[in-house]
């Protein structure tokens, strides 16, 4: 289970990095963000706020931003999706969407305002449409991963 | 350091791409290819025929104003790795670091004009950070008539803009903005930005205006580090005109020191 974790974190850093035109960064969907918010909902015993920090810290060392800034933002998420799993679980996949735009949005809100601190923040809110684009990647990263689970035999 | 190989993966499918279109393609393009750069290069070295007897003239006429020579810089061509994934961060990763002698505070140049400056360095990369990134600010002089001014990056990569511009100083647009080489940091001459737009309100003491810069922020994939030639010579350049009558020539023999910039 941990391999999987691991492995599917450090593949969510390296999308994020990928190189696209400059205008076009600020509707890169948050990758990271969303396997934090799946594995703190779907795997609560083995991923948890410390777990979210380390992702975090690995994202600002690679991504050359403040450090701390995506932690603090990945912290707070899933410290979020810890506490209501059971219910999220239960939901329908578009429902768990929506619950994941929410989520993604205030991750997005945490960062920007950590970078804001340092002189670099976004004033309008067209950020949030990466939000909204990385949520319509839940359902497809939750059938992918519900495949790889069973053929893995992993729980 | 841990951030490399995650630029190397992520730079991997462009690079096959490249590969790809080096590899498959037809004989007909690669000939006109090298038809079209053989014509290029005929004219640029015609072009560079007539630099080096102006650049020799120039470097005579320095010498008797007691100016101290314009020599010329070295570069070194690194191609892009990755870019910042942070859109506020206007940040591009090159694949020279100090294993090259790249060095903190480098002056980065494409085709075009001034890219930005080294702000970081790995052994293998090294970080580029743009001018137009808004913690940026260079100083700059106008080519027409050597008013010196400085050039802020306010996170656009299409735009630069120069604050507590006085309205009574003489700037128009399409004015072409070079490095002026004052701070020492940035070899003097290199084209930054070209003027677009002078914001010109009657109830503010300043001017604010608009330009736009020379270099392809968004297409290079190639660009240009320099290593400047002369270190104690940077920023001396414009102060010492000033000051003709005082000053004595920095070189005695001028005519010896061309020949020597000749063999070069």
């Amino acid at each position: 289970m941990r391999w999987l974790i691991a492995l599917s974190i450090i593949f969510a850093v390296l999308l994020s990095v990928i190189p696209v035109p400059f205008d076009w960064r600020i509707w890169r969907p948050e990758f990271v963000a969303l396997l934090v918010v799946y594995w703190a909902t779907y795997s609560p015993e083995h991923f948890g706020v410390f777990s979210a920090w380390v992702c975090g810290i690995l994202l600002d060392v690679v991504s050359l931003a403040t450090l701390g800034e995506h932690a603090l933002g990945l912290m707070i998420v899933a410290y979020i999706a810890n506490l209501a799993y059971q219910r999220i679980r239960s939901y329908a996949l578009w429902q768990q969407s929506a619950w994941t735009l929410i989520l993604i949005g205030v991750y997005q809100l945490f960062t920007n305002w950590a970078s804001g601190l340092v002189g670099k923040s976004i004033e309008t809110i067209d950020f949030l449409g990466a939000a909204a684009l990385t949520a319509l990647f839940w359902p497809l990263l939750v059938v992918v991963l519900r495949k790889i689970k069973i053929r893995f035999r992993l729980p | 350091m841990i951030s490399t190989p995650f630029y190397w993966l992520g730079d991997t499918p462009s690079r096959i791409g490249l590969w790809f279109d080096e590899t498959f393609v037809s004989r007909q393009t690669l000939m006109e290819d090298n038809q079209r750069l053989q014509q290029q290069v005929l004219l640029q070295e015609a072009r560079l025929q007539k630099m080096s007897a102006l650049a020799n003239e120039a470097n005579r006429l320095r010498g008797l104003m007691g100016s101290s020579r314009l020599l010329e810089d070295k570069v070194v061509v690194a191609e892009l790795l990755g870019i910042s994934p942070d859109p506020k961060v206007h940040k591009v990763i090159l694949n020279k670091g100090t294993q090259d002698g790249v060095y903190v505070g480098q002056a980065v140049l494409d085709a075009y004009g001034l890219v930005g400056q080294i702000v970081a360095t790995t052994p293998y990369t090294s970080d580029v950070l743009f001018i137009t990134d808004d913690s940026h600010a260079i100083p700059v002089q106008l080519t027409r008539n050597n008013v010196r001014t400085v050039v802020e990056g306010i996170g656009d990569l299409y735009q630069l803009r120069l604050r507590y511009v006085p309205s009574s100083m003489d700037i128009v647009e399409g004015d072409l903005l070079v490095s002026s080489g004052l701070g020492g940091r940035f070899p003097a001459g290199y084209p930054v930005a070209t003027i677009k737009m002078i914001d010109r309100d009657p109830g503010k003491s300043f001017v604010t205006v608009y330009a736009t810069p020379t270099a392809q922020l968004n297409r290079s994939r190639y660009v240009l580090l320099v290593f400047p030639a002369g270190d104690e010579n940077k920023g001396v350049n414009e102060s010492v005109q000033e000051f003709d009558g005082e000053t004595q020539p920095l070189d005695p023999n001028p005519e010896l020191s061309n020949n020597q910039v000749n063999g070069e």
